[in-house]
């Protein structure tokens, strides 16, 4: 892993180096560097499965961070590569011409963050969320549980004590 | 439906006016009928405008008790999984449980089946298939809810896109709780409705038809991309 770390960092520029396990590690990348490293990596160290792609909202820094998990079936390693963008104005290159799924995963990142890949097929149609007015609801600052209760109806709760429910049933007469 | 009765002494020359006035052109449509508003213009004639109608029961009490026994000895199942709930339906199959004894059989396709089994959470997504689903069914038709979800959310109840309370949207005859229940609780829903359609009084039909409009006007409240007929049979 740390060889192709160091072979990496020859061509691009990289930080935040962290390897987890043996076979594990994650690095952080340029956005505008990304797709090249990714396209590197696979036709030169066969990384050729892609795990995933999914991304963090780090609201506090205004950031989103996508990353992208990469397998490589002789050494049984795996990679991620991390990337920050902007959170005012999420935009991402497209690697669907690398792998066809990595479009679905992208459709889901842009439905669910509202993270935009320009040039990927179908990414502004609705997968999940049919008729979804409103913020993309993966986001750190959508309130789930306020547009629950502005949205749909909510059943009372009956408030039954055991106590009561019990002597009720072994003496009715009571 | 088209009543021609009530438009038999109507001056023909009226009737253009009218028609050319009006500006759907359907002057036949009146407070009885569905407008289908929420299709594409050409799309509206290609289906149904009645409503669903009450079916009362008949007067004759031997022949319908008779019936009723009739229709809680033969249940048959949409296999329609919305949740995890729909797991606990293949048990039942099996010889452990054997559901086949009550009568009872799972069915491909909505218009063979009787009882529409709604196994826990339903998505806003899921919401709309299950009332097409519903609407599709042939009378008499019964609605067994499985699982917490169904009835107040349950661990969803904070969740962005999961119904609440199914029975705003289509009528409950019978609930089964429990996260998830086991196959005999599901069974022991399905015997109690059979109890209740031989006594003949699981009339979610008849509900459904009488409260079409709020059960309607529920539906489309969280439906935003309405593009089905307003009642699809």
């Amino acid at each position: 892993m740390k060889t192709i770390y160091e072979d990496l960092n020859k061509r691009f520029t990289m930080s935040g180096y962290k390897q987890q396990r043996d076979d594990l590690a994650f690095v952080t990348v340029d956005k505008d560097q990304l797709v090249n490293a990714i396209t590197y990596l696979k036709d030169y160290h066969k990384f050729t499965h892609l795990a995933f792609v999914t991304a963090v909202d780090w609201l506090e820094e205004n950031e989103f961070q996508i990353t992208y998990l990469l397998h490589n079936y002789e050494l049984k390693v795996d990679l991620g590569l991390k990337v920050r963008l902007d959170r005012d104005n999420p935009t991402m290159d497209t690697i669907h011409h690398l792998w066809k799924q990595a479009r679905v995963y992208q459709r889901e990142l842009h439905e669910m963050f509202g993270i935009d890949f320009p040039g990927s097929p179908g990414v502004n149609d609705p997968m999940i969320l049919e008729s979804w007015e409103g913020p993309p609801p993966m986001r750190r600052d959508f309130d789930t549980k306020k547009y629950s209760e502005e949205t749909y109806d909510h059943r009372e709760r009956q408030h039954i004590e055991p106590e009561d429910h019990l002597r009720k049933q072994l003496y009715p007469e009571d | 439906m088209i009543d021609k009765d009530k438009y038999k002494d109507v001056n023909p020359v009226e009737e253009e006016v009218k028609t050319l006035e009006s500006p759907k052109n359907n002057w036949y449509v009146d407070e009885k009928t569905l407008a289908n508003a929420d299709l594409p213009e050409e799309e509206r004639e290609w289906f149904s405008d009645a409503r669903p109608q009450v079916v009362p029961p008949i007067r004759w009490t031997p022949m319908e008790k008779f019936l009723n026994w009739a229709r809680a000895k033969s249940l048959w199942i949409l296999a329609f999984g919305t949740g995890c709930g729909a797991i606990e339906l293949r048990p039942l199959l099996t010889a452990r449980y054997d559901i086949s004894r009550f009568g009872m059989a799972p069915r491909p396709t909505p218009r063979q089946a009787s009882v529409f089994m709604i196994g826990g959470y339903v998505s806003l997504k899921t919401l709309k298939r299950i009332v097409r689903s519903y609407e599709q069914m042939q009378g008499p038709k019964f609605v067994v809810a499985v699982c917490s979800c169904a009835i107040n959310g349950g661990m969803y109840w904070d969740s962005y896109n999961t119904i609440k309370r199914i029975d705003n949207y289509i009528p409950v005859d019978v609930y089964v709780t429990g996260c998830m229940p086991r196959p005999e609780a599901v069974l022991s829903g399905f015997q109690k409705l059979q109890q209740l359609i031989m006594d003949g009084k699981a009339e979610g039909q008849n509900l459904y038809a009488e409260k079409f409009d709020w059960y309607k006007a529920n539906q489309k409240k969280v439906i935003k991309d309405w593009n089905m007929p307003d009642y699809n049979w």
